[in-house]
């Protein structure tokens, strides 16, 4: 018996070996990663904070950026935003709706439609850039525009919404549907009086994210919405998003570095607020499942 | 097509559909049949659930659907009021009217036929909102568009159910925030207060404690009257305190089937069938 039991201790020695390096490794990964986070964040802080005040907020950039404030980017970026959220959120709650209430679960045409949504959540937003100058610029006639640059991103973040909204839907216990259907209610009411507002803060978290996703987009907006740093005065003028700002006076202007940092620092604390909001509202519905 | 009270198939093996005029009932009961059902099949993708039912629900009586799990009655229930439509795959056949209409006739209206046959589910299934809006809503949906109306009507389904005394100051509260019980009885001020004329419950007292058990069951029997009420059960014990009619089914070639209907008292004290003598003894189920 002490035989078998020191042998097997013997043959054990690498794997405690093993079992003691797993979690020093895994320490040491978490450490590399939280501090690359907090490295990047400081120093956007570190070099963006003596360049903000009030009147950064309020004045319009001059000297191409180097000077002044980006009142009119903060313009631009919250109208491109808004129109992307304003096309995107009754498109994609329709096609979450239709995909989960109307479809037959394991329908063939439901799965080629989830299969498209991956598929355009995969695609580089460049991509989405290209498209967007191409359809809403030149075919569409809408040119560098606001307008074409928001619905550029209602492209992008569409299927994001519909998969939050999907998965809000689908949590949304068949109880009430039937519940709903038993005291006579359409179908078309169950899913605007009973379901959507039981699905409500998922559908809230999937816009907060897409929201985030779409004040962070570059790429598809240099060729949609455009350079111009000027106050807009419709959605149809061009216009220049905060971050499209931040990379053209990084990479374009001299002496640019201290507003694009400034930049960068307001841009990110607005991510931040947005992604807290949109993780309590999840972990608001989360618990709300797990009591109900 | 109202069919007479006695008919053919009331045979001495107990698979009889209509008992006759009510000889000994509870005067409540009206000796007519409002809900009649005959040779009905539901299948779901294929496979038979329910085979060859028929019977007839009398008016103003509770009727007791008693069986083990799986033999059927849930889907006898929900095929009523044409829920079994939301399951996809679910084919019914064979013909059920209510009030004299076939319910599967093309140019019934769904939305109608659910309003005036209400139903209750295993789990209290209150919407996600206030007591008062899980009450509002359905009102609002069927056009009452008269808010005085509308208040009046919650009063009213909150004090039949016994609800009213308990929540009337908290009538904004979430309706999750109320115990089991309270949430079965607001689901039930719910139904009513469409002012149905039938009532179907699917085990309406077994996701609760025995408490609100009783609560709940005291107060189905005192609907016996007003409403004509069909309540599936295994609790034979609440079955015989509440219902006038019991009929008990049974899996018959892996499908549920009737095997008996009769008066409570007949069934349990006298049944015709050996598997529903071995049912209601304990021996079977």
């Amino acid at each position: 018996m002490s035989d078998s039991f020191s042998s097997s201790t013997e043959r054990g020695r690498p794997h405690r070996i093993r079992d003691a390096l797993l979690p020093v490794a895994a320490h040491l990964g978490t450490l590399v990663l939280c501090g690359f986070a907090f490295w990047v964040i400081m120093d956007i802080v570190w070099r963006g904070a003596p360049g903000l005040d009030w009147s950064f907020f309020v004045d319009e950039p001059t000297s191409a950026g180097r000077g002044g404030g980006i009142a009119p980017i903060l313009v631009s970026t919250g109208l491109i935003v808004i129109t992307a959220i304003a096309a995107a959120t009754p498109l994609g709650l329709a096609a979450a709706i239709f995909l989960v209430e109307f479809m037959p679960t394991g329908s063939r045409f439901a799965a080629w439609t989830s299969l498209s949504l991956d598929v355009l959540a995969g695609v580089p937003s460049i991509v989405f850039g290209l498209f967007g100058s191409a359809f809403f610029g030149l075919w569409l006639g809408m040119g560098f525009s606001i307008l074409s640059g928001g619905l550029t991103l209602a492209c992008m973040i569409l299927p994001l919404l519909v998969r939050t909204t999907e998965q809000g839907l689908r949590m949304v216990p068949d109880d009430w549907r039937r519940g709903a259907a038993a005291l006579g209610l359409s179908r078309f009411s169950a899913v605007r009086l009973v379901l959507l507002p039981a699905a409500g803060s998922a559908v809230t978290a999937g816009l907060l994210l897409g929201l985030g996703r779409a004040t962070a987009e570059t790429a598809a907006l240099i060729y949609t919405s455009g350079y111009v740093d000027r106050m807009p005065s419709s959605l149809f003028d061009s216009g220049r998003a905060l971050s499209v700002h931040i990379y053209d006076l990084a990479m374009n202007v001299a002496g640019g570095d201290e507003n694009a940092y400034a930049s960068a620092l307001v841009l990110i604390l607005f991510l931040i607020v947005v992604n807290v909001a949109a993780m309590s509202i999840s972990d608001f519905l989360l618990r709300k499942k797990v009591s109900t | 097509m109202k069919t007479g009270p006695y008919t053919d198939k009331n045979d001495a093996s107990g698979s009889g559909y209509t008992l006759g005029p009510v000889v000994s009932g509870p005067e409540c009961c009206t000796p007519e049949a409002v809900i009649a059902v005959r040779g009905l099949d539901v299948a779901y993708d294929g496979v038979a659930a329910l085979k060859d039912v028929s019977l007839d629900i009398y008016k103003g009586c509770v009727t007791a659907l008693i069986g083990p799990s799986g033999c059927g009655k849930s889907t006898f229930l929900s095929s009523l009021n044409r829920l079994t439509d939301m399951s996809g795959g679910c084919r019914v056949s064979g013909s059920i009217t209510v009030d004299g209409w076939n319910i599967h006739a093309p140019e019934v209206n769904l939305q109608e036929l659910r309003r005036k046959v209400g139903m209750i589910f295993q789990r209290p299934n209150p919407f996600p909102f206030s007591v008062r809006r899980n009450l509002d809503m359905p009102l609002r949906e069927h056009g009452i568009s008269n808010r005085y109306e509308r208040e009046e009507r919650i009063e009213t389904a909150l004090i039949d159910v016994g609800l009213w005394d308990e929540v009337r100051d908290r009538l904004d509260a979430s309706a999750l925030s109320l115990s089991g019980g309270q949430q079965q009885r607001l689901c039930i001020a719910r139904a009513l207060i469409l002012k149905p004329s039938i009532l179907l419950m699917d085990e309406p007292c077994s996701a609760l404690d025995p408490l609100s058990s009783a609560t709940v069951e005291s107060m189905v029997g005192s609907l016996r009257g007003r409403y004509t009420v069909v309540v599936a059960t295994h609790n034979l014990a609440q079955a015989r305190r509440i219902a006038n009619y019991a009929a008990f089914f049974w899996v018959k070639d892996r499908a549920g089937a009737l095997i008996e209907y009769d008066t409570c008292g007949r069934l349990f004290e006298t049944p015709k069938h050996k598997l529903t003598a071995a049912y209601v003894t304990g021996i079977a189920g």
